[in-house]
């Protein structure tokens, strides 16, 4: 159907999830199915001494109780693995059950395995674990000290690696000289991922079909093949991993973690279904947790507010473990994104990667950067100080050129397009910046509550590629994406993604793309994603990579189909394919729309094969695995309105105004909705949420009770509008959009926060911006 | 997540709730369940036993007897918020029991279980100590009263003895008598507690104040009274003036904190919305 | 110990034995299948179990199930009419209102209590009625607005 790309179709996964019919991993139930519980430990750092489990084993339901022990003997790998590698990284062991030593709140010590959830959970308050505890270390610069506890032997220091990037000589001599320049120390908060669906895995084995694992993953194959790679050493083709309905990821449910190696472990031994769903303080302890970076970063500018020169070097904490994409973040995703949407001459960045008593981090949403954008754009605000410009001004005269594109950052990116004034415009006008202005001065002038105005130009690096590229740079994996197409001889068509949705709603945008294309009716088209077994291989779903390169495997396989559709065509006119034209869903002579051949009869003529040419099979499915020449680079301009109290520093968030440029969009209302989903992640982050260690490695704010969601009561509707400036590189001119309201609200909301504080001579708060933090800030300012 | 095991037994009325505790020491009442329950999930409770309370007709619902309202100690904290009579004759208590936790929460907790839990940023029991109402309980030597200010006695801890149950909390129908009276709340973002609660109610006559309490939730481990023996506004015309002098002075020893709010914060928070309570408790009043 | 309790479930009667310490979020998912209601939290703070009990919403999870004896629950298995969607399930569809689908049955059930009160809320009155259901995929801002379509009759 032409014209269904781009259009605000209403979803088709919807009617399964309105009515409680969606399957996710907790809800299945197999027959003769057990319970795993797993114990874990409670304290940050400690050796262990000897583990108990008579009582355990002896608990009424209770079938089996495991230890690493049990792991090890078994012969499996029983680890798991980093997927990107670094210069000189240590990649300490990461076992599935800690025999020697826990390194975290959560780390697993031992299974137990029951027949009913309550049971398991009764029988592992039983496991008596005797542990020698040690001291801790919690945080991102700290633990790399002199003198601090050494979590793992081969990594002196708590150091996991040194990296840096761009010329640190053209960097620092940016700064001799420059007429002015900016400094800040932040901390960029550690949070928990928090998809309200913790995770789950429930996994069964006979020897005839090998390994069935049902989880929570945003990336099957990537669970198979590091499964098979390194937890358990099943061959890969005995492993089969499905994705049911996941309830969100933003980047927990990519990482391969002990657990479903646990479940599919005693699976095995057990000869029975056995599944493992965490609690919510058991996610949220072990879950791969977001940010937590110690930085400091300098910027210096020219007298008219020219960026000369940035430099950053960033702690960044990789937890207890090395997670599946961990050193990956702080790094490639963080310091390739310094540029922003600037020309800027000279950069450079360090980044130290520590181990930490604490839970890994990883990716979250954004994934590195928001952390980027976060310090690019604190700077800007405090240069615009300096300078003695409006925030938009000291950006606006750095803004790459709309006509320097392709435009080569310091700092390996290569952007394709883009035009940065034209969406800060675009806000500006939305929002009413200069009323604006004039309200916040008429407030400070009546001693009314303090607004404060933030503005964020920001820009994404997503669809992480090549392939080549990548693997120069320490990735473990490809990160092209699979499309098969296979159309039935009836001309209805099943597509099989290597993309995994979790919210995403591919199966309606993805069947968009091959009704406009092929011209078929929508509900002529299934989408297939999330089983090994059905799909032919794939990336998955992360890194606001499936519309941009999931979405174009699809594209490339309709393409195909198109091109062998008109061979049979051709054959069937007596013309050379070249001829031919596809549109209205039939092949028609070029000049001449009498002369066609419809879709369903090329279609079933391919099945048929009575009439064929001699040097095409019969058949009509294709299937692509597209590596994609570069990133997409969306791009943006933020603007929040916030009141706060003089009195108590309570903030209210009064206006979001967002302009966001994903390129080309196929459902309009799928973008907005994950705009508005990503707006809302980093006003948590610059608001409410962090994960607090204390300084033995007790994580305390593993519930809901301590760790704050922004709730529908304390978050407005978003204002939104965008620009479109199609991907010049890929088939369907997208870019992704997953990410980036997380990306931009962090930074936008701590902008308007210190914006409305400069009467107090604030400079920068750390996130989250709590009331105290504020009430101190305006406190201290008065002393002043 | 999951609760250990215990035995359940249910009471079809107060006497029997009372003879079931009777027998079993280490029992513990389950009224609408929102304080025992998320606390047995995360095994931070095991009771052996649990006396399910919440079916017992008898103590549940509002009624009014000579000038004060008397409200079941089962009775929701939804029930509360939207009860005519006590929208009208006690706002504050109506208004206070709407900023407990969330709708769901409020369509199960009872009076009765929030205050027998005497969680410290609760809301309620600011607001009754304010309010100088009166808790009554029955037990095995029969029933037997005490005012909410001696009501609650520490962190987590009452007047309430071991094998007593609540029955009845009685709140003066202060809306009728020229009282003005509200509560305000600063919400902690993650639980929805209060990180601090300041009730007032204040009485004019005349344009000269009567009387004024003022109590806070969420500072110290119980109500933190701020007057309890009359308090400077008394005689005075309670001018805003006069109310900012009185909380500048306000001095709170001792107050909670956690990584969310310092004691010291939550003193200045006490301060702001002492104020700001008492003035609007001040302008509702009738005199 | 088991103790007999006998409910309604989305208009159908069910006697069971259950063991007292057994919530009512697992009694519902997996002694009667209905695996529309969600756990996300432990601390009855997410709302992804809400449940209407005689005609109100509440957390499934902060309830036992032998609280629930003599009591009728509506989950979101029992929210359609003659196959026809409930006012807010249209809604959300239309409106784009869920994307995992994680918290949805719960925030329909908390909206559907809402609506049952105040058949024409404002926009705060919703967000407040929602506090205690948590989304973590839309920032609220298509689940507000499905409410809102749902309370005027579908007019979004």
């Amino acid at each position: 159907m032409s014209g269904v790309l781009g259009t605000s179709v209403k979803r088709r996964e919807d009617p399964e999830l309105i009515t409680g019919r969606g399957k996710y991993t907790d809800d299945l139930t197999l027959p003769g199915m057990l319970h795993a519980a797993i114990v874990r430990s409670p304290h940050g750092h400690a050796k262990i001494r000897s583990i108990d489990i008579a009582a355990a084993s002896a608990a009424p339901g209770v079938v089996a109780v495991y230890t690493g022990k049990d792991v090890i003997a078994s012969g499996v790998g029983g680890v798991v693995p980093t997927g990107w590698l670094l210069p000189n990284l240590k990649t300490p062991a990461h076992p599935i059950l800690a025999t020697e030593k826990v390194r975290h709140v959560g780390d697993g010590v031992a299974v137990v395995v029951g027949e009913g959830r309550y049971q398991a959970r009764d029988a592992a308050e039983l496991v008596e674990v005797d542990y020698e505890p040690l001291d801790a270390t919690v945080d991102a610069k700290g633990a790399t000290a002199e003198g601090q506890p050494q979590i793992h032997e081969e990594a002196p220091n708590n150091v996991a690696f040194d990296w840096d990037l761009g010329d640190k000589a053209a960097a620092d001599s940016a700064f001799e000289g420059a007429a002015h320049t900016v400094a800040v120390d932040l901390r960029n908060s550690r949070i928990i991922p928090f998809a309200i669906e913790p995770r789950a895995a429930l996994a069964s084995y006979d020897e005839a079909s090998g390994l069935t694992l049902r989880m929570t993953s945003q990336n099957p194959h990537l669970h198979r093949l590091l499964m098979s790679l390194a937890s358990l050493n099943l061959p890969e083709h005995r492993i089969r991993v499905i994705a049911p309905e996941v309830g969100g990821g933003f980047g927990s449910k990519i990482h391969h973690y002990p657990d479903e190696a646990i479940a599919s472990w005693c699976a095995m031994q057990c000869g029975r279904p056995v599944k493992w769903a965490a609690t919510r303080s058991e996610t949220n302890a072990t879950d791969a947790h977001g940010r937590d970076h110690v930085t400091h970063a300098e910027m210096a500018l020219d007298g008219d507010g020219k960026i000369l020169g940035l430099r950053v070097e960033t702690y960044a904490a990789m937890g207890a473990y090395l997670s599946t994409f961990a050193p990956c973040v702080p790094t490639y995703l963080h310091g390739t994104l310094l540029s922003g949407q600037y020309d800027m001459p000279a950069i450079h960045i360090r980044v130290i990667g520590s181990f930490t008593n604490t839970a890994p981090v990883d990716a979250v949403r954004g994934a590195g950067r928001p952390e980027a954008t976060y310090l690019v754009e604190r700077l800007m605000d405090l240069a615009a100080i300096e300078s003695g410009l409006d925030p938009t001004e000291v950006r606006r005269r750095n803004f790459v050129p709309a006509d320097a594109f392709p435009y080569q950052t310091q700092v390996a990116l290569a952007y394709d397009s883009g035009n940065y004034e034209v969406a800060l415009d675009k806000a500006l006008a939305n929002s009413g910046y200069a009323d604006l202005r004039s309200q916040q001065a008429e407030r400070l002038a009546s001693g009314g509550k303090l607004l404060g105005i933030g503005v964020c130009a920001y820009i994404e690096a997503c669809g992480i590629a090549p392939s080549a590229v990548v693997g120069s740079l320490g990735a473990q994996a490809g990160l092209y994406e699979s499309a098969k197409v296979r159309v039935h001889p009836t001309g209805t068509v099943t597509v099989f993604s290597g993309s995994s949705a979790h919210g995403q709603g591919h199966e309606t945008t993805f069947a968009q793309i091959v009704a406009d294309r092929l011209g078929v009716p929508m509900e002529n088209v299934a989408v297939v994603e999330g089983d090994t077994d059905e799909v032919q291989f794939g990336m998955g779903t992360y890194g606001s990579r499936s519309a941009a390169v999931g979405g174009s495997a699809i594209a490339k396989s309709l393409d195909k189909i198109i091109a062998k559709g008109a061979k049979l065509a051709a054959h069937v006119l007596e013309v050379a394919d070249t001829d031919l034209e596809f549109h209205d869903n039939q092949w028609s002579v070029k000049g001449s729309p009498d002369k066609s051949v419809a879709w369903g009869d090329v279609c079933l003529q391919a099945y048929l094969a009575h009439n064929m040419p001699a040097d095409v099979e019969p058949g009509l499915e294709e299937t692509t695995f597209y590596d994609p020449a570069n990133f997409t680079y969306p791009f943006g301009a933020h603007i929040a309105l916030v009141e706060i109290d003089r009195e108590t520093g309570e903030i209210e968030l009064l206006r979001y105004v967002a302009v966001d440029d994903c390129g080309e969009q196929i459902n309009p209302m799928i973008v907005e909705g994950q705009v508005h989903g990503g707006i809302a992640y980093g006003i948590g982050q610059a608001l409410w949420e962090e994960a607090v260690y204390d300084e033995h490695g007790q994580l305390l704010t593993s519930t809901l009770l301590d760790y704050a969601l922004p709730k529908a009561h304390n978050l407005p509707s978003f204002e939104l509008d965008h620009t479109i400036t199609p991907c010049p590189h890929n088939p369907l001119g997208v870019k992704g959009i997953g990410e980036a309201g997380t990306i931009a609200a962090p930074v936008t909301i701590v902008n308007a926060v210190v914006d409305a504080l400069r009467p107090f001579g604030v400079k920068h708060l750390d996130m989250p911006l709590t009331p105290e933090k504020i009430w101190r800030a305006m406190k201290n300012g008065e002393d002043v | 997540m999951y609760p250990a095991s215990f035995e359940y037994v249910r009471a079809t009325s107060a006497q029997e709730a009372v003879d079931l505790l009777a027998q079993n020491a280490d029992a513990k009442l389950l009224a609408g369940g929102h304080s025992l329950i998320p606390m047995m999930k995360l095994r931070l409770a095991q009771p052996a036993k649990l006396i399910d309370i919440g079916r017992i007709a008898e103590i549940r619902g509002i009624c009014e007897k000579e000038g004060t309202l008397r409200i079941g100690s089962l009775t929701t904290h939804d029930t509360i918020a939207n009860s005519e009579l006590v929208r009208q004759k006690c706002s504050i208590l109506a208004g206070a029991a709407n900023k407990i936790g969330d709708p769901q929460v409020r369509n199960k907790g009872t009076i009765g279980g929030n205050i027998a839990h005497a969680d410290p940023a609760s809301d309620l029991p600011a607001v009754l100590v304010a309010l100088g109402a009166t808790v009554h309980m029955l037990g095995p030597n029969g029933p037997r009263s005490v005012a909410a200010g001696e009501f609650f006695t520490g962190l987590l801890e009452t007047a309430l003895e071991a094998g007593e149950i609540l029955t009845e909390i009685e709140v003066p129908a202060c809306c009728e008598d020229g009282s003005g009276c509200t509560y305000l709340k600063v919400e902690h973002p993650a639980s929805g507690y209060a990180v601090c609660g300041a009730a007032a109610v204040v009485k004019m006559e005349d344009g000269s104040c009567v009387s004024a309490s003022l109590c806070f939730n969420g500072i110290t481990p119980t109500v933190f009274n701020a007057w309890p023996n009359g308090g400077p506004l008394v005689g005075g015309s309670a001018d805003d003036a006069t109310i900012a002098a009185a909380m500048a002075e306000l001095s709170i020893d001792e107050p909670m904190g956690d990584i969310h709010a310092s004691g010291e914060y939550r003193v200045a928070l006490a301060r702001a919305y002492g104020k700001r309570a008492l003035i609007a408790a001040r302008e509702r009043s009738g005199g | 110990m088991a103790t007999r309790i006998d409910l309604e479930v989305n208009g159908e009667r069910h006697e069971r034995d259950v063991e007292p310490r057994q919530l009512l979020v697992h009694f519902l998912r997996e002694e009667l299948g209905l695996t529309g209601t969600n756990v996300g939290c432990e601390t009855s703070l997410c709302g992804a179990c809400t449940v209407l009990m005689d005609g109100q919403a509440v957390k499934s999870c902060t309830q036992l199930a032998v609280q629930a004896d003599g009591t009728s629950i509506t989950t979101i298995e029992g929210l359609q009419t003659n196959g026809e969607y409930h006012p807010l399930q249209q809604a959300f569809w239309d409106c784009h209102g869920l994307q995992c689908g994680y918290c949805t049955p719960g925030m329909i059930l908390a909206a559907a209590d809402l609506l049952e009160r105040n058949a024409s809320p404002t926009e705060r009155e919703v967000r407040d009625a929602l506090k205690g259901n948590l989304c973590r995929c839309t920032g609220y801002h298509n689940i507000v607005k499905s409410v809102l379509a749902a309370a005027a009759g579908g007019e979004s």
